[in-house]
């Protein structure tokens, strides 16, 4: 197909740079700073959370804002992924492997995990039309956390044990990953900046490479009117269970990264708050826009840190930011005055709101 | 001139509602056939049955000799039947020219090219606005994309839902000058209708639908001088 739309694309690839562009340039940046040693130690700390959130960020948007379905339950994928993460990682690490074998080795089974666990729900849900994907998703995310807070594992000389009992016969030499409501303990924390950076472009590069291709233009097309894709004979079903389905999996990835980076892991990090907060970062980047994603994850994530000045304001300050900027990103006259470009693409991404603009002025 | 759709005594419920009831038509090769009838008489229940998004509870449908009764509607393209969805539903967010790609989405290896020229040929206006957004085009540009889009997959019938709803007279015109003309190109059309008048000057046979039931058929030229079709589908 894209044989024949010579310039039609180029606005795709434009937002494609942007996005490499923002992952390589803050990468240098952070590094060189680094090793001028002028990263506060604060910030030093959220380097990897900030990898994580974008990678939950954009792959969220892949269902969110690509394939137009609703999910409430991204955090819950993340957990799969970061326990999974978690037990493979203790495994290997007991039998000596090295931490960067440790570590892709749990990225492979947390994506692997959280992939499945998507599939699987995916196809009863995407076959209705209406939100009950929003439902179902909520209701993982609630699930997963309860059964995590009953998980009790360890390794010894007798191999691996998984029990819902806390006295499930770990030897004195044992090792526990997981003990129920005190999530994972004892977790060797060996996610880097440098590895979130590379998940960081993996997830880019898969979520930009579907956006482009044939199979994009198919979500998108089932996104924006159901009953003409099926016309033109897409299987509506398929195409958003591919969407949820890699979503899901990059998600576990996120949450591999995110679990390596503590010692210990509560499950009731991965709570709905946590969904929510992720589905702010892709609803303020824009719907659809992986750059703002990126963006809108980084600022969110660095912000409530840097306005621990204000003390008690801070979630107030929060919010007004929020608000700021989803004022700020809607309004006409604040978006005809980016430049050219930015006009370009915005008009782009939503054409009825063109006329819109040309008739309130 | 074989058969091509063979619709057998369709029974399509809505719930509790028994919306079309023991429909039977045919459409040969080479025909335009039109279902006429008023709001709510269950014209496109009966074309969205036909294209899968409804399945009928009883009774058969059969497409070139193939029992296509419980096909999903996204098989169905591939094997020859195209449809327009009532109400010019193009893909807003996408250029006129991405639109008429999306139609030939399930062709493998086809000459797009070619088959997007003759597109283009059929409908000037499309050309001229390759480039432009879809939800920025007029009604009527949107209907002709809606049916361009359907003509990308090449097929051997095109069911078309009311493509003159809400259209001004002139324009009503030009959409039925090029359905006539995709005719003469040699394209099958089942074409649902509730302008009667216009419906029945380009088609060669049609069925008069009546609260879910096929009351009148025959050829489009003995329905024009029906007195029953007269007087209640063609105001006079
Ligand atoms: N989704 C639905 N749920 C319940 N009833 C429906 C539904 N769709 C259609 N109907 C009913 O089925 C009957 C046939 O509707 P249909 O849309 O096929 O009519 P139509 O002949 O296409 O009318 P129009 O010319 O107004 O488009 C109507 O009584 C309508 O109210
Ligand atoms: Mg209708």
């Amino acid at each position: 197909m894209k044989k024949i739309t010579s310039k039609g694309l180029s606005p795709y690839r434009k937002n494609e740079i942007i996005s490499y562009g923002i992952a390589i340039l803050g990468f240098a940046v952070i590094s060189v700073l680094r090793s001028l040693g002028m990263v506060s130690s604060s910030l030093q700390g959220q380097l990897v959370p900030i990898c994580a959130y974008v990678i939950m960020a954009v792959s969220l948007n892949l269902v969110v804002g690509i394939s137009g379905e609703l999910s409430l339950g991204h955090a819950g994928f993340m957990s799969v992924g970061a326990y999974t993460g978690i037990v493979v990682s203790g495994i290997m690490g007991t039998m000596g492997a090295a931490d960067p074998v440790r570590f892709f080795a749990a990225v492979i089974a947390g994506a692997l995990a959280a992939g499945v666990a998507g599939f699987l729900i995916g196809i009863p849900v995407l076959r209705l039309r209406g939100d009950y994907l929003a439902i179902v998703t909520l209701a993982f995310g609630e699930i997963i956390k309860n059964i995590m807070n009953i998980v009790y594992a360890g390794i010894d000389e007798n191999g691996f044990h998984i029990s819902t009992k806390s006295d499930y016969g770990l030897s004195a030499e044992g090792r526990m990953l997981l003990n129920g409501p005190m999530g994972a303990t004892q977790v060797d924390r060996i996610s880097t900046f440098f590895y979130g950076f590379i998940l960081v472009m993996v997830t880019l590069f898969v979520v930009q490479n579907i956006l482009n291709s044939r199979q994009g233009r198919a979500i998108m097309a089932c996104r924006d009117n159901r009953i003409a894709s099926e016309s033109i004979g897409l299987n509506v079903m398929k195409n958003k269970l591919m969407a949820f389905t890699v979503s899901s999996a990059l998600a576990g990835m996120g949450g591999v990264l995110f679990g390596l980076n503590y010692s210990t892991l509560l499950p009731i990090k991965f709570n709905f708050n946590t969904s929510i907060l992720i589905l702010v970062f892709v609803v303020l980047g824009g719907l659809g826009n992986i750059w703002g994603s990126m963006i809108a994850a980084i600022v969110l994530t660095v912000l409530p840190e840097a306005l621990r000045q204000f003390a008690d304001y801070r979630m107030l300050v929060y919010a007004v930011v929020l608000i700021v900027v989803m004022i700020a990103t809607y309004n006409p006259a604040i978006r005809s005055r980016v430049s050219a470009f930015a006009e370009k693409y915005l008009r782009r991404k939503k054409p009825d709101a063109a006329p819109a603009e040309g008739g309130a002025d | 001139m074989g058969q091509l759709l063979k619709v057998d005594d369709i029974n399509v419920y809505y719930g509790a509602i028994h919306a079309i009831k023991g429909v039977s038509f045919e459409v040969n090769e080479g025909e335009i056939v039109t279902l006429i009838g008023a709001n709510g008489a269950g014209k496109s229940t009966t074309l969205n049955t036909i294209s899968g998004l409804l399945r009928p509870k009883t009774g058969s449908i059969t497409f070139l000799g193939e029992d296509i009764t419980r096909t999903p509607a996204h098989k169905l393209v591939e094997k020859g039947l195209s449809q327009v969805p009532e109400g010019r539903r193009v893909f807003l967010q996408m250029t006129v020219q991405e639109n008429l790609e999306m139609g030939a989405f399930t062709e493998k290896n086809s000459d797009l090219r070619g088959r997007m020229d003759r597109v283009y040929e059929q409908f000037p206006r499309l050309k001229e606005r390759y480039r432009q957004v879809a939800g920025t085009l007029s009604g009527g540009e949107q209907q002709m994309l809606a049916m361009g889009r359907a003509l990308m997959s090449d097929p051997k019938l095109l069911m078309m839902d009311e493509p003159s709803m809400g259209l001004a007279p002139i324009l009503v015109e030009q959409i039925f000058e090029i359905i006539k003309s995709l005719h003469e190109a040699g394209t099958t059309i089942l074409l649902v209708e509730q302008n009667a008048q216009m419906a029945l000057d380009i088609a060669d046979r049609a069925y008069v639908l009546e609260t879910g039931k096929v009351t009148i058929s025959g050829s489009a030229k003995e329905l024009l001088e029906n007195d029953k079709v007269r007087s209640a589908y063609l105001g006079e």
